[in-house]
């Protein structure tokens, strides 16, 4: 629904559109994440969707794989982030949509500063209401899966910096299928295979934990990629935008 | 040679099955690799050579030097020209 | 050198040139693999320790060898197009997709063949079959976004985004399901096709990968050929080298 999205027009803040000669790159990055925070929290409904997702799959494991405590604390680490990656799936395909329908993609496009920077103000939005609100909301469900609790705060930890991985993932093929209006199966075509060396890392660093040997190699590895991809994603966001409006 | 008869080349000691469907699999889909462009340049070659044929049927001197050639002779549609 | 790019850019020169490519290079390729074929199948000594199944390496590893290279050229073809625009690019990043995706698919079902004498199974999650059966959904996903465009000239730029993340991620995909394997230990099964090879397996199997790697360029330059003929059917050059040869 365009119309009831609150659009740069109807907020604070939106001085920077243009970029006033005086505002840096990070005060205009600042400005559009206050402006896509605030649109987002207009919306709490969308908040709760992927924490809902997350908590009717992880529903289903025990009724699927059987009650028993054991065997699902065995495979909680990898039930977790399965169903992260598949919750962060489900969200990332709306990303850039709204943006693209009410135009305010073709506005970031003519801003002085560079799209890439627009659209990762958005990309750290989503990834702090999808992202690392499922990792603070993490060890309920980790409970419910009878995972040890020397593994919870690893977990945090992991889903914190992988989510972070898998929202640029995601944003790029959001980015690249944006015009599209067919999601979907293409998306989890394109994002499931770039998403592998993170489910591996995060649920490597998860079962360590657990298991009761350090982590933190793992969890280095996740903030490297998180690190390298902060960098690399950008580009490949604002490539993907830029290509999409052409049609 | 690794084999003393055909027989044994078939066999390859139970291993047959495997080592032949591999390759037979393999093979089947080069082939098909290579053989559907051709066949999808063919057909546009028809296309194009056909829809000369009716642009320039004030240009007959020169459709039918293009005929004596052999690659234009081969073709289907040099029978069937308007 | 930047004459032979501009000449490389331009479709009647590339259409001619793949014509005399393809008149010496496919019966070499297509020789190649037969001749490559005959020798792993029937002069090569037989493993002493897995006998004949091991023959099926000799079309494995070529086909596993050429994918992942395949990859590699269509990402570098998607580079080329976004720098420096040169539409030829496009169509070769095109004409790459598909043959890598099914040749992917001829490492892993060759794999699963040789997988059941010799691991008593057709599927095993080993490190290397993984990052195949990755691959194949890189190459897939590349096909699929192609396929979703309506704008093909938009549909290339978008590919050559993605082909190019891909790449990124290639050596982490590969190394990560390394250590996914090596953490999980597996019990008996172990693969033991990596230390020295003896002559007389290398010298087929390395002619094999020669022929995989030929017959793979003919294969991309027959596609671009087509896809060259499919795009200028209405020009004047295409008419004349048709009807005039």
């Amino acid at each position: 629904m365009p119309s009831n999205r609150p659009t740069s027009r109807d907020l604070p803040g939106d001085n920077a559109w243009e970029g006033a000669p005086s505002s840096g790159a990070l005060a205009y990055l600042g400005s559009q994440f206050n402006r896509h925070l605030r649109a987002s929290l207009r919306r709490p409904g969308e908040l709760l969707n992927p924490l809902v997702f997350f908590l009717m799959v992880v529903t289903l494991f025990p009724l699927g794989l059987g009650p028993a405590p054991e065997q699902l604390s065995a495979m909680a680490p990898g039930i977790l982030w399965v169903v992260a990656l598949l919750a962060n799936l489900t969200v990332s395909g709306r990303l850039f949509v709204a943006d693209f329908e009410d135009g305010s993609l073709e506005q970031m496009l003519l801003a002085r500063h560079s799209l890439a920077l627009t659209a990762m103000a958005e990309v750290m939005v989503h990834w702090l209401l999808s992202g690392v609100t499922l990792a603070l909301v993490s060890p309920l469900f980790a409970a419910m899966l009878n995972l040890p609790s020397a593994g919870i705060p690893v977990l945090m930890v992991s889903l914190l910096l992988g989510s972070l991985c898998l929202s640029l993932i995601g944003a790029i093929a959001a980015a690249l299928t944006v015009s599209l209006r067919r999601g979907g199966l293409l998306m989890s075509l394109l994002i499931i295979p770039l998403n592998v060396p993170i489910l591996i890392f995060g649920v490597a660093a998860v079962s360590e934990a657990a298991n009761g040997y350090n982590a933190s190699a793992w969890l280095a590895l996740l903030g490297a990629f998180a690190c390298g991809g902060l960098v690399l994603a950008p580009l490949a966001i604002g490539a993907g935008l830029r290509i999409s409006m052409d049609t | 040679m690794a084999f003393d008869s055909f027989e044994a080349a078939w066999q390859m000691a139970g291993h047959g099955p495997y080592v032949w469907g591999a390759y037979a699999l393999t093979f089947a889909l080069l082939c098909y690799l290579v053989v559907s462009p051709v066949l999808q340049m063919r057909q546009i070659r028809r296309q194009i050579v056909a829809q000369w044929r009716r642009q320039g049927s004030t240009d007959l001197a020169v459709a039918e030097s293009g005929d004596a050639k052999p690659a234009a002779a081969n073709s289907p549609e040099a029978s069937n020209a308007p | 050198m930047w004459s032979v790019i501009h000449k490389m850019g331009s479709p009647p020169w590339f259409y001619r040139f793949a014509g005399v490519f393809l008149r010496w290079c496919l019966p070499l390729a297509l020789a190649g693999l037969l001749v490559g074929a005959l020798w792993g199948l029937f002069i090569a000594p037989p493993d002493f320790r897995q006998g004949n199944s091991y023959r099926i390496i000799f079309i494995h590893v070529p086909a596993a060898v050429v994918a992942l290279a395949g990859y590699y050229l269509m990402a570098f073809a998607g580079l080329v197009s976004l720098v420096w625009k040169i539409k030829m690019a496009d169509t070769a990043m095109r004409a790459v997709a598909p043959v890598g995706g099914a040749l992917t698919f001829i490492a892993l079902a060759t794999g699963a063949i040789w997988g059941k004498p010799t691991w008593g199974a057709w599927w095993v999650w080993d490190a290397r079959v993984t990052s195949m059966l990755i691959l194949l959904f890189l190459y897939l996903g590349v096909i699929a976004l192609f396929e979703a465009y309506e704008n093909k000239a938009v549909a290339a730029r978008a590919c050559a985004v993605l082909a190019l993340v891909g790449t990124v991620n290639i050596p982490i995909i590969y190394k990560s399901v390394d250590w996914w394997y090596s953490l999980h230990q597996p019990a008996s099964i172990k693969f033991t096709g990596e230390s020295a090879i003896d002559s007389s397996m290398l010298y087929p199997l390395l002619l094999n990968i020669g022929a995989f790697y030929l017959t793979f360029a003919c294969v991309v330059v027959l596609n671009m050929r087509a896809a060259l003929m499919n795009i200028h059917r209405q020009s004047a050059w295409l008419t004349q080298e048709l009807t005039h040869p």
